[in-house]
């Protein structure tokens, strides 16, 4: 199979032009991912931009992307394959009376009657495209297990039909919160990438970046608030979305300098808890530490 | 190079991450196609075979370090690559690596401890990346002392630099001068981003100057003596009793994903592997599509009782810090309970459920409880045999068939009577009595610790010594 980047400047290049600002560790992982044919386990704090990773590698290299949104109770007939009971009835009630039983027992597993869902769907693929399994932690252990042939194979067992073997290798893609401990077993067959808050030059670069029309100042301001507020004790920080969601807001009001006030009003943009907001407000309007009170 | 990776991967496997061969073939594979000069690309290629949990991550990059950036031929020796690594101030060091505290600017020293102050000042106030690694460089040469040899750990070192540096009033200094530039005076929203600016500037240079004496100490002392002393405990081995600050604010930081990750194991654990009876209805209604057939039988949900919990903690000096950790802990576990009752004692009880309700600091409550809750009888000194009594004669009536009860202590109880009939009892009006120790097995029943002679009427007693066996308890516990 041919390989799709050149080498790991190549890719954080490719990355940028897809709009995704990749630090060198984002750049080298997905270049591995790619040599070695392994799939890439995402985890991070929540809105770090790690689903939109795999869309952005998936717009690069021009492919498709196939998402499979991961939740308690998923199961085989909806992450892999299913068969078309209904229509198999279907079958069976209008041929019943006349032909023979093996003739409709063969036509009754065929193609014709297999529903694809995501994972079979990306392995059947003739095209080229990326494969997103998100939230994987959402999913009970037990059905962890189902992506394990997939993952280090490519390749899906259906008993009616026989092995599935995949066209291509795809680019996979699993993100996680890590509300869970992941299996051993899948950790094994991944590599593993952490997407951790952005550093403030690299936020400013996003905020520019995804915010049409804001000025660095104020973009340098964004990044350097949103950092101050990271450092309070929150129940839940700031993510990247929202601190574009926030200097989106300050454009839209024509604010071009954020001072306490603005900050004040406008903060449930990047806080969602009302603890948060509190006291994020109070470190606001108050004087850090061992300074004099002089003005007001 | 792959020697060089078979020493790197032992070193991280005698640090306590679990390297399996799986992963330790694909980093051979991983480093043929990232060259070894892409540091950055080639560190994250390494991290990603080879460290799957992100909390591992520190201790990865601490060997990684040691082991492959230090390795250049300019830390080979003290003192030879010293004079050609771009000192900005094209100082002639004769010394190495000791006799330069007089200061004072003799012997070829062109920096007073004055100037370098200054110099770092104008660094920090300007942001210079590059001139704040300089300056690092040569606070190290100058304050730490280091000489060869000398088996002290390098926090000695980073002590005594940063002590010289005089950190603390930098900032203010640096807060001062911001403020003398502002064309207008800053208004306190403004100030804060300042001083959150250059608090920043400040731990990016602490972090310069630590990996500048660790560079020295693996010059002196060879890449893997030094790998051995770095080696520091991952977080979920670190000691509850024995935790330093800093590995206290780590552990605080720990146990938040950890309760978050118990809750949801435990939720799915209640639901899992129990189907309840047939839902009739539901499968016929399934069935309309299935041209009457009933082909999906669908079933109601088990809807289990919750238990209830109380929880009686001792919050005397010697384990008040297990006991704060275990209290956060039983505060993210409490939605898996329909109710937790929490009492802490010393030498009283008193119960403390109402500190964690309503509010979602979990932080203040516990504060709350260390200085406000009633513990104290008569001395301050632990009395497991007279709390027991309290608990039993003021809450006893409400240990009930569902209640689990975890006492949490080290049961040292400074030679008073040990009352132990009341566990006893406990244990046979409540579901289960579990006795939680944060000592090590082997001090159990030495001294004034009676902790077996409780053990005996408890349904178990297990060592909690650190999150990981937190977690392994908690497990059992649903």
């Amino acid at each position: 199979m041919d390989n799709r980047f050149e080498d790991v400047a190549g890719v954080r290049g490719a990355l940028a032009e897809a709009n995704y600002l990749a630090d060198d560790g984002i750049a080298g992982i997905v270049y591995l991912a790619d040599r070695l044919g392994k799939p890439i386990l995402v985890e991070g704090p929540a809105g770090t931009g790690k689903t939109q990773l795999a869309k952005s590698v998936a717009e690069m290299i021009g492919a498709r992307l196939i998402r499979l949104q991961c939740y308690e109770g998923l199961d085989e007939s909806k992450a892999l394959y299913e068969w078309n009971y209904k229509k198999q009835l279907l079958r069976i009630q209008t041929e019943g009376g006349g032909s023979n039983w093996d003739e409709i027992e063969d036509d009754l597993f065929s193609e014709e009657f297999l529903l694809t869902r995501p994972l079979l769907e990306a392995i059947r693929a003739e095209d080229p495209v990326v494969l997103l399994i998100d939230e994987v932690d959402r999913v009970e252990v037990e059905t962890e297990a189902l992506l394990l042939e997939i993952l280090s194979e490519y390749q899906v067992s259906i008993p009616e039909l026989g092995t599935v073997q995949a066209r291509q290798i795809p680019l996979v893609f699993l993100t996680s919160n890590a509300t869970r401990e992941l299996s051993e077993a899948l950790k094994r067959r991944c590599l593993f990438l952490y997407i951790d808050y952005p550093d403030l030059e690299r936020e400013r670069e996003i905020v520019l970046n995804k915010v049409p029309g804001i000025d660095e100042n104020l973009a340098d301001q964004v990044a350097r608030i949103v950092r101050s507020i990271r450092q309070l004790d929150l129940k839940k920080s700031p993510s990247v979305s929202e601190t574009i969601d926030w200097a989106r807001t300050l454009v839209l009001l024509g604010i071009d300098k954020v001072d306490a006030q603005t900050a004040t009003e406008t903060v449930n943009i990047l806080l969602k808890y009302r603890t948060d907001i509190d006291k994020a407000v109070k470190e606001f309007s108050e004087a850090p530490d061992g300074l004099d009170e002089t003005e007001s | 190079m792959l020697d060089l990776l078979g020493g790197f991967i032992v070193e991280l496997r005698a640090a306590g991450l679990p390297v399996s061969l799986t992963e330790n073939l694909d980093a051979m594979e991983a480093v043929t196609h990232i060259p070894i000069e892409d540091r950055e690309a080639f560190k994250y290629a390494l991290g990603a075979t080879l460290v799957k949990n992100y909390a591992h991550w520190k201790a990865f990059e601490i060997v990684f370090e040691v082991y492959f950036t230090l390795r250049g031929p300019e830390y080979e020796l003290v003192g030879e690559g010293e004079g050609s690594d771009g000192d900005p101030d094209g100082e002639q060091s004769s010394l190495p690596g000791e006799g330069q505290a007089q200061g004072g600017g003799g012997g070829g020293q062109s920096l007073t401890p004055e100037q370098l102050a200054e110099m770092l000042f104008k660094a920090l106030m300007n942001g210079d990346g590059a001139m704040m690694t300089a300056l690092a460089r040569q606070a190290v040469k100058r304050f730490a002392g280091m000489e060869p040899g000398r088996p002290v750990g390098g926090t000695y070192y980073l002590y005594r630099t940063l002590r010289n540096l005089e950190l603390d009033s930098m900032l203010d200094r640096l807060m001062e001068s911001a403020q003398d530039q502002a064309p207008q005076p800053l208004t306190k929203f403004e100030e804060r981003l300042e001083r959150d600016e250059f608090a920043g500037r400040i731990e990016k240079l602490k972090a310069e100057v630590e990996a500048e004496i660790r560079r020295r100490l693996v010059a002196d002392r060879g890449v893997e003596a030094m790998a051995r002393t770095l080696r520091k405990p991952l977080p979920e081995d670190v000691d509850f009793m024995h935790a330093s600050r800093e590995e206290m604010a780590d552990l605080r930081k720990a146990i938040y994903p950890l309760t978050r990750k118990l809750a949801v194991r435990l939720a799915r654990k209640r639901r899992h592997g129990r189907k309840g009876a047939l839902d009739f209805r539901n499968t016929i209604r399934h069935s309309l599509s299935y041209g009457g057939v009933p082909a999906e039988p669908k079933f109601r949900f088990p809807r289990p009782a919750k238990p209830e919990m109380m929880v009686i903690a001792d919050i005397s000096g010697s384990v008040a810090s297990f006991a704060r950790f275990t209290l956060h802990l039983v505060y993210a576990i409490s939605n898996q309970f329909s109710k937790v009752r929490s009492f802490v004692f010393i030498d009283g009880l008193d119960e403390v459920t109402k500190f964690f309700e309503g509010t979602e600091d979990i932080g203040q409550a516990v504060h709350r409880v260390n200085t406000e809750a009633d513990v104290v009888w008569v001395d301050g000194h632990s009395d497991y045999g007279h709390a027991f009594d309290v608990f039993w004669e003021r809450f006893g009536k409400d240990v009930g068939p569902k209640t689990t009860v975890l006492i949490l202590g080290d049961a040292r109880n400074n030679y008073h009577a040990s009352q132990s009939w009341i566990i006893k009892e406990m244990r046979h009006k409540a579901r289960k009595v579990f006795w939680l120790n944060p000592e090590p097995r082997a001090y159990w029943d030495t001294g004034d610790s009676i902790v077996g002679e409780y053990a005996t009427h408890a349904d178990g007693c297990y060592e909690v010594r650190n999150l990981r066996q937190l977690e392994s308890f908690v497990e059992k516990l649903i």
